[in-house]
């Protein structure tokens, strides 16, 4: 049979159309996952924070490095030192994160606490808004995550963030963030820093959970988000906090 | 049929065309499941709860280690869960025979906590280490999961 070349455009125009249907049709479709004892739909994710607990050790920095690989000089989460005196800015540091505590403070006289602080999982979160390619989302859970093979390492996120809570991972050029161990709480097991918390200052709650302690929590206690004015509606609350922290 | 409809067929036919080629790069380009919980891929989900445990969690060490487990509850260490001190097990907890923990260094470990500090909570035992043992690990006087004396 003889092919003309307008009998080829016709029968590549219609090979082309079919297969796009075929493909959209497909992804609109999909395979669906194996079906998994783990429900997201189930969980509501958040962290309750007891300032009057926290001794500063620095255990939740140590842990978190070791479970996530965290890279050095780089935080998933870190604890503060605040030292508030009247009248003057309030002092903060936090050497090395708290990786290894803090030098003693001896001055009884100022008013001084510790903060320990991660990503907040905001309901709103800012983060996420910003992100152009989808890269960094809020899961069906609650947990603000960040997809490492789907990030361009723009680092609009890093800016949009109002607590500080990101940073460019220096091997791989992608964001990486606090997954509030997204890979130990769908198993059942608490966060590494909830697990080494030895005053257990910090507990990983879940808001679905009727019998979960938070809501006896939030009843009972003056309890504070940082920087509320921001309207991220964080999800890590903060027990007895200092109006001075920021 | 109208007068002149090749005029319309023609350019439908294109219009056609171009929408399949734009389908066709859509399909290959975005992600499978894109867009199924909301602005992102399904898989990154998966992706980030493939990765390894270090911690196995109180519950996995006390599974064998029941007696070390008891001494601890009755003491002020009840709440401090066994690799807050002893560090990230689960590659001993999945094979004991090839992975032996190592003791925790003493001198370090204790200060991290009960190092006196004034931001630290006042009921909080602390001490000075400097002026309180004279140099004498702490485990010389105290049993580490029932340190009370």
């Amino acid at each position: 049979m003889e092919m003309t070349r307008r009998d080829l455009f016709t029968i590549g125009g219609k090979l082309l159309v079919l297969a796009s249907v075929g493909a959209t049709l497909e992804q609109i479709v999909g395979a669906e996952p194996a079906p998994d004892a783990y429900k997201m739909a189930d969980h509501w994710w958040g962290m309750i924070i007891d300032i009057d607990k926290c001794i500063g050790c620095g255990n939740c920095v140590r842990a978190c490095s070791k479970e996530n690989k965290v890279p050095g000089g780089y935080f998933r989460t870190w604890v503060e030192r605040y030292q508030v005196a009247e009248g003057k800015q309030p002092k903060v540091e936090s050497p090395d994160g708290a990786m290894e505590g803090f030098p003693p403070l001896t001055d009884e006289n100022i008013k001084s606490f510790f903060v320990p602080k991660l990503c907040n999982h905001c309901a709103d979160s800012p983060c996420t808004q910003v992100c152009p390619v989808g890269a960094t989302f809020i899961s069906p859970d609650g947990v603000v995550l960040v997809d490492p093979d789907y990030c361009l390492g723009c680092r609009y996120c890093v800016q949009a963030c109002p607590y500080g809570c990101r940073y460019l991972h220096p091997e791989t050029n992608t964001v990486d963030k606090c997954t509030l161990c997204y890979h130990r709480i769908t198993q059942g097991l608490t966060t590494a820093c909830c697990e080494n918390c030895p005053t257990q200052a910090r507990q990983l709650v879940d808001f679905k959970d009727p019998k979960d302690p938070v809501h006896e929590f939030l009843r009972h206690n003056m309890v504070q988000v940082l920087k509320p004015y921001m309207a991220t509606n964080a999800k890590v609350y903060y027990k007895n906090l200092d109006g001075s922290v920021r | 049929m109208f007068r002149d409809s090749g005029h319309l067929i023609r350019p439908a036919v294109v219009l056609l065309l171009g929408l399949g080629i734009f389908l066709a790069i859509r399909a290959a380009v975005v992600p499978k499941g894109f867009g199924k919980y909301g602005h992102y891929r399904p898989q990154a989900l998966a992706l980030i709860r493939s990765k390894p445990i270090s911690f196995a969690g109180q519950d996995m060490c006390l599974m064998c280690h029941d007696d070390q487990g008891k001494a601890r509850a009755a003491g002020k260490h009840a709440h401090v869960a066994c690799e807050a001190c002893h560090g990230p097990l689960a590659d001993h907890a999945n094979d004991p025979a090839a992975h032996k923990p190592v003791l925790p260094d003493v001198a370090n470990l204790c200060r991290r906590c009960h190092e006196k500090d004034a931001a630290k909570p006042k009921g909080f035992p602390q001490v000075v280490t400097a002026e309180h043992s004279g140099g004498v690990l702490c485990n010389g006087c105290h049993q580490p999961h029932n340190p009370h004396l």
